[in-house]
């Protein structure tokens, strides 16, 4: 009896420990962050209102309002950031795909015994802060940085390129910093890949150039949607690549919403614009999943 | 006495190019040698395969014939050697222009494929017009029964479903041949019986070369018109499977196909045409009737019997019979079809002699511990010489 009660208990609490987590860390504080969204800000501490009151709990919905959301929507440097910064990410997760298919690929191609080397070396970045590592790429990219110096000594280019406080360098940021979060899945669905498909499409008078377009792709599709969402939707809210790298040229969501909150101290509009963001990219994750299950749907 | 090669086995059908000097065979394999770094996968070894043969590659694992075939697809390079094909030399040819397909032994169906994208896919590489490839794709559902499937996607289908859209798809780009990698692996005992007589009808009606590597000596002895035997890269007798059974070369294909009992034994002389020799097992010399056989009085040999094909008794039998030894009954496994007797002899061996059993209830069967006594004629064993 003891048993099936520790049993129950076990099967009860276990679910139970990520839904506390998500609720705890996730949910109460969204419904705190809408709840400024919705205030007027006020200079005190905290610096909006109307604060909770239990004993005015009618009051207190009543001040409730939408301005802010209507402020996002009439002043267009709100939707400007938001656009660029999905064009942005977009651009740089095509730039990662780009980049990290091949490394991939031949991760899964090089012989088993290598392979937890490999990936190690692709780890091996994160044991270095991310901020550390960025402000490593001002000194490579600023116009008398390493990079300008290695071009001009071996004589390829005579005046220094401008790269640092471009969309260019916030590009090369991007890519270097998130290159992890799109090898890994794309090598893990590479990886579980039989070779003899490969043959098999070989031996059917399929080219190997057009058994990649027509095999290896296809089968590589949830790593390459799982790593671009792993990657894009970050990058959309991204932060210290555009502010170190970028200049104030580069316009991006995440800067809009550190200055309201930091530089204006305007809490109810970044905390609107953080409603924003966020929707932004719950739209992604949606489409992916009806994808998938529309896929696995049609496969039963 | 004339020589029994030619009445030996059950025969199929008149089908024997490989005994006409003036047949051109479709595949030559000439003194290939295959080396994977120092291990040596393929040696010197020199085979034909005539055009409508099913052909079986037939041997333990690592014994090459895999790798034989894989240098046949075109997936490995022979490292010393020429393969031709319908007189054309492989040699540099790329799996995809070569005109054999490949069954795989995992089947390789492509995924992400429907069944019929799966047959197509050969197809479409070819460049044929959409209408002809659709006719196709229907001719090859029809002829593996799977119409009813052609939407479905290969993990929605069974082992059995599966093997046959392989079978369809490799079959769809009607190639000079095809190579099947242990086609019947994945079935089970029942499916792959079936399966077996299908393929020959395939083959048959096709016209087709089919090249089969198994490690199944049933499947082999079942489907083949010739067998090839294969050891440590070598091949060791290629013959139809009535020759390999009856008349094995060496001990080691005696051993490899089928059950068989092994006698060691020395030459005494040759007696009517028929070789006597002194083995351990019996006191008196055994009398083998294998003419083809050239050998010399001290040679030191070893007799090989099939367990059905000698005679187990309670009572002795008349004097002067041939061949006649005596032993002890020491296990008995009763199979519904056969029942295999192991039997102790005085000198220690172990003999398997199996009885089929022709009525359903036996009055005082033989059993455990009895005395009994083992006799076979002349002509059921084989003397093969070390």
């Amino acid at each position: 009896m003891a048993r099936s009660l520790t049993k129950r208990l076990v099967s009860g609490v276990v679910p139970a420990v990520p839904f506390l987590w998500l609720v705890v860390l996730f949910l109460v504080p969204f419904l705190i962050v809408l709840k400024i969204s919705l205030s007027d800000p006020v200079v005190a501490q905290p610096p909006y209102t109307p604060v909770f009151d239990w004993s005015d709990i009618g009051g207190f919905f009543g001040k409730l309002d939408l301005e802010n959301f209507e402020m996002l929507v009439e002043d267009g440097i709100y939707l400007d950031a938001t656009l660029s910064s999905v064009r942005i990410a977009g651009i740089s997760t095509l730039l990662l795909l780009i980049v990290g298919f091949p490394i991939a690929y031949a991760m899964a191609r090089a012989p088993v015994r290598h392979r937890p080397l490999l990936i190690a070396l692709i780890i091996l970045p994160f044991w270095t802060s991310f901020l550390i590592r960025i402000y490593a790429w001002v000194a490579i990219l600023k116009p008398e940085g390493l990079l300008n110096q290695a071009l001009m000594g071996i004589g390829l280019i005579h005046d220094p390129i401008i790269i640092l406080n471009t969309e260019a360098a916030v590009y090369i940021g991007i890519v270097y910093a998130y290159l992890p979060f799109m090898v890994l899945p794309l090598y893990a669905s590479l990886e579980r890949m039989d070779n003899t498909l490969i043959e098999a499409a070989l031996d059917l008078g399929c080219p190997p150039w057009r058994a990649f377009w027509a095999i290896t792709v296809p089968l590589a599709m949830p790593g390459v949607i799982a790593g671009s969402l792993l990657c894009f939707i970050p990058a959309v809210g991204e932060f210290v690549i555009p502010d170190l790298l970028g200049g104030s040229e580069t316009l991006m969501i995440g800067r809009q919403l550190w200055s309201e909150f930091f530089s204006n101290r305007d809490w109810p509009l970044a905390s609107a614009v953080a409603i924003l963001l966020l929707i932004i990219l719950v739209v992604p994750i949606v489409i992916y999943r009806d994808v998938e299950a529309r896929r696995l749907e049609t496969q039963r | 006495m004339p020589p029994k090669t030619s009445s030996v086995g059950a025969v199929r059908r008149t089908f024997s190019p490989w005994s006409d000097p003036a047949a051109v065979p479709l595949i030559r394999f000439e003194n290939v040698t295959k080396r994977f770094g120092d291990a040596v996968a393929v040696d010197n070894l020199s085979l034909n395969i005539y055009e409508s043969e099913f052909f079986c590659l037939l041997g333990p694992s690592g014994c090459g014939k895999t790798t034989l075939m894989r240098m046949l697809a075109g997936f490995e390079e022979p490292t010393e050697g020429r393969i031709t094909l319908a007189g054309q030399d492989l040699a540099g040819v790329p799996p995809y222009r070569r005109p054999a397909n490949m069954m795989f032994q995992s089947y390789a169906l492509f995924p992400h494929m429907s069944v019929e994208k799966n047959i197509a896919f050969g197809l479409k590489q070819d460049g044929l017009p959409k209408a002809d490839i659709a006719a196709r794709v229907d001719e090859m559902l029809r002829l593996v029964q799977l119409e009813r499937l052609a939407k479905r996607y290969p993990d929605q289908l069974s082992g059995g479903q599966r093997q046959r859209v392989a079978l369809a798809r490799a079959l769809a780009k009607r190639p000079k041949v095809l190579l099947l990698d242990e086609p019947l692996g994945a079935l089970d005992k029942k499916l792959r019986e079936e399966t077996q007589f299908e393929l020959m009808d395939i083959q048959h009606e096709l016209g087709m070369t089919f090249v089969v590597v198994t490690h199944d000596q049933e499947e082999a002895m079942t489907m083949a018109d010739r067998i090839a035997v294969m050891d440590h890269g070598r091949i060791a007798q290629v013959a139809t499977p009535g020759e390999i059974y009856e008349q094995p070369k060496t001990r080691f294909i005696a051993e490899f196909v089928g059950d068989v009992n092994i006698l060691e034994g020395k030459v005494i002389g040759q007696e009517n045409g028929l070789w006597r020799v002194e083995t351990a097992a019996s006191p008196t010399p055994l009398t083998i009737d294998d003419p083809d056989e050239v050998l010399h009085a001290g040679q030191a040999v070893a007799i090989a019997i099939r367990p059905e094909k000698m005679v187990i008794r309670r009572g002795a039998a008349a004097p002067g019979t041939q061949n006649a030894v005596t032993g002890e009954v020491w296990d008995i496994g009763y199979l519904g079809d056969w029942t295999v007797y192991r039997v102790k002899l005085a000198s220690g061996e172990i003999l398997r002699v199996s009885r089929a059993n022709a009525s359903r209830f036996v009055e005082n069967p033989i059993d455990w511990d009895e005395e009994v006594h083992l006799t076979f004629a002349p002509d059921a064993a084989v003397i093969l010489a070390e």
